[in-house]
């Protein structure tokens, strides 16, 4: 789970990081004000949506009065940005953090992840800060500082010093940097992040400072984080998302016209491939989960059908702790209750499998029934073409 | 005799009095699995399914001899209920539970390199379909009639995604040695390559299956391995071709966070390691079948 920059820096400040001083605003009066709250002569007005590479869409704008802060503010709220990251509907801009400005002397860039080779916490540091991490390991490689944490231990000084140095840091920016650097291993780990960058990261007056920050969280974690849930925005998600996660189901929206709903997150990953070799492509990612009830069933398609793009469903059930007879019911029951206005794939495989073949039969009689997960696709995707066609 | 577990393998169930754990609990007692007792701290003295309850493992190894275990644990618990197999000498270790924190993980595999390797537990998952030697035994939840006996191994992240394997080769007449889940989280307790050093080593395989997906390195490095080491054919399949950059597609693990993560890269650096690819996800039959027939016809 992504949180907003000024959230992350909430947590930064816990740590004694040096952070620029600054305030939030839901509106261009309030952005006004908050600039002569933090006075000086310039401000940077920054829309907090949860995406990287918001300075090049426009997102990020330096005004040298408090006039021009409003003004900006005016432009951005309500917005919906677009940047690199976002993708084509880009993100909705609903409050903004208004900075002061800072002497920037050097960028360095600092950043926790969670490493799945070494199994630690792996620390990446560079020189190079203010661009993106894949373009400082692609440009300056040997710019780069890396320390692993082991888990049983714990990070220590020494390795932070090491870090600090390795940066070609000196003099009393060393124990600053000793200072932001345990603070930020001890926010990734008291709070189960998963990401955690700041970047830039500036010495400035012999100071250092976080100027951004970005942190992802582990959503396996958050029952046992409320303080992280709670930062939860729910504007910055697929509004198809939202209604699928609510509903305790594993979604995720994408571009295509064939709605998926299927059980086990690599059965359906695979048969959304299997839709893109016979030529089609998927609404979406929907992994009903195991043990899953009729009504569980029924609540999948209301949320396959949220997608208004959705012209052809399939299901593909290969039950194992779920029982093809209960998906069976559910595909009735949604036929019955919800409405299912499009064509319709079934494949049902594994335990029960005729008692939920002689169901669909009996009550959902206009469901295509396929076999094979090869056939169910290359069916899908014929219906789909079929019915392309005829709005065509 | 496979790999991990045969008939004779003594197995407990940790969280067998959960209404998930006591449900695989007794499908694995029908399909013949050697179930010797089950862990529910508190219930110790009773029993469940006609086995005997313990409130430690430790204590259940002492009284049964057990040597496997399998955890149906919640996840804010399950991380300690592994601990405690590796603490009272559990030789294989399944974890079934979906959802435990990634750092919970990273202290599990740390807790386990504390003892000697001749001692150390062997785990896989979590978030796992767990593991079934046809015929002989099923730590897991799977619908163990669609897996024959036979020699092809099968190491998977995904559950369904290897029962739609197992059962294309069932209705080709091809059986499995043993099937392998090794879970679908970011942080596991054997990589692929764990267990297909097993597989190698075992007499009763005679090619394996890899079904891997996107996310993390696993995939990759096991291929690696097997290009230099494996003496047997590997067919490998990755799940995600379509699955968009940056996006958690249900596995905690199945996310593209960096070079080499996407379906096409790890296909590409497995076919250049010289192994067999299986083109997409209906073609597990076919291909298992011809490489079977190339190794009849190499004699």
């Amino acid at each position: 789970m992504d949180i907003h920059e000024y959230q992350a820096k909430e947590l930064l400040a816990t740590q004694g990081i040096r952070l620029p001083r600054g305030g939030l605003a839901y509106s261009p009066e309030q952005a006004h004000y908050r600039a002569q709250e933090i006075g000086g002569e310039a401000w940077v007005v920054k829309a907090q949506i949860h995406s990287g590479a918001r300075g090049k869409a426009g997102g990020i704008q330096l005004c040298r009065s408090e006039k021009e802060v409003e003004q900006a503010a005016e432009k951005l709220l309500g917005r919906r940005l677009v940047t690199a990251q976002t993708g084509t509907p880009g993100k909705l801009v609903n409050r903004l953090y208004i900075e002061e400005t800072v002497q920037i002397d050097r960028e360095i860039y600092l950043g926790f992840v969670l490493d799945r080779k070494e199994e630690r916490i792996m620390i990446v540091a560079s020189s190079s800060g203010g661009m993106e991490i894949e373009e400082i390991v692609e440009r300056e490689p040997d710019s780069l500082v890396r320390c692993s944490v082991d888990p049983g231990l714990g990070m220590h000084e020494f390795q932070a010093r090491e870090i600090a140095f390795g940066l070609g840091l000196d003099g009393g920016l060393i124990s600053k940097a000793v200072t932001t650097i345990l603070g930020c291993y001890r926010v990734f780990r008291d709070f189960d992040a998963s990401m955690l960058e700041i970047n830039p990261l500036v010495v400035s007056h012999d100071e250092l400072i976080a100027l951004d920050c970005k942190m992802s969280f582990d959503e396996n974690a958050l029952f046992r984080r409320p303080d992280i849930s709670e930062l939860r925005d729910k504007s910055q998600e697929d509004p198809r998302e939202t209604f699928a996660a609510d509903r305790g189901l594993s979604y995720v929206g994408l571009d295509g016209e064939i709605g998926c709903i299927i059980n086990g997150a690599g059965l359906a990953m695979a048969t959304m491939d299997m839709i893109k070799i016979a030529g089609g492509d998927p609404a979406n990612f929907l992994d009903i989960g195991g043990g899953a009830s009729p009504e569980r069933v029924a609540k999948s398609f209301r949320a396959v059908l949220q997608d208004k793009n959705v012209k052809v469903i399939l299901v593909n059930i290969f039950a194992g702790i779920n029982r093809c007879d209960w998906v069976a019911e559910g595909v009735a029951k949604a036929l019955e209750e919800v409405g299912v206005e499009v064509p319709l794939v079934v494949r049902l495989s594994g335990t029960k499998v005729d008692e939920g073949k002689a169901i669909l039969a009996a009550r959902a009689p206009g469901v295509i029934v396929a076999d094979t997960l090869a056939e169910a696709a290359e069916r899908a995707v014929a219906e789909w073409k079929a019915t392309a066609g005829r709005a065509a | 005799m496979a790999i991990l577990l045969n008939k004779d393998t003594r197995v407990l169930v940790q969280g067998i009095t959960g209404r998930i754990g006591s449900f695989h609990a007794e499908e694995m007692l029908a399909y013949g699995t050697n179930v010797v007792g089950g862990v529910t701290p508190g219930k110790g003295g009773k029993s469940h399914l006609g086995l005997p309850i313990f409130n430690t493992v430790k204590g259940a190894v002492a009284e049964t001899g057990a040597e496997a275990s399998i955890v149906f644990v919640p996840p804010p618990f399950a991380a300690d209920s592994i601990m405690e197999a590796a603490d009272a000498g559990i030789k294989y270790c399944v974890c079934i539970t979906d959802g435990i924190p990634a750092q919970d993980m990273m202290r599990v595999k740390r807790y386990m390199r504390r003892y000697k390797a001749e001692n150390r537990m062997r785990l896989s998952g979590p978030n796992c379909a767990g593991t079934i030697t046809p015929s002989q035994g099923m730590m897991g939840i799977m619908p163990g009639h669609i897996y024959m006996p036979g020699r092809v191994g099968i190491v998977g992240r995904s559950g369904t995604l290897g029962y739609e394997a197992a059962s294309q080769m069932k209705a080709r007449g091809i059986g499995v040695s043993t099937s392998v889940g090794i879970g679908g989280d970011p942080i596991n307790g054997s990589s692929f390559r764990d267990i297909l050093e097993l597989f190698n080593e075992d007499p009763d395989t005679d090619a394996v299956v890899m079904i891997g997906e996107i996310g993390g390195p696993q995939e990759a490095e096991a291929a690696a391995w097997a290009r230099d080491n494996m003496k047997k054919p590997l067919m490998a399949y990755v799940a995600g071709l379509s699955a968009p950059k940056g996006r958690r597609m249900g596995h905690a693990g199945a996310i593209v966070s960096a070079f080499g993560e996407s379906a096409q890269e790890k296909v590409e650096f497995i076919r250049e390691a010289g192994h067999t690819i299986v083109p997409n996800p209906s073609a597990f039959g076919e291909t298992v079948a011809r490489v079977l027939a190339e190794m009849q016809n190499a004699g």
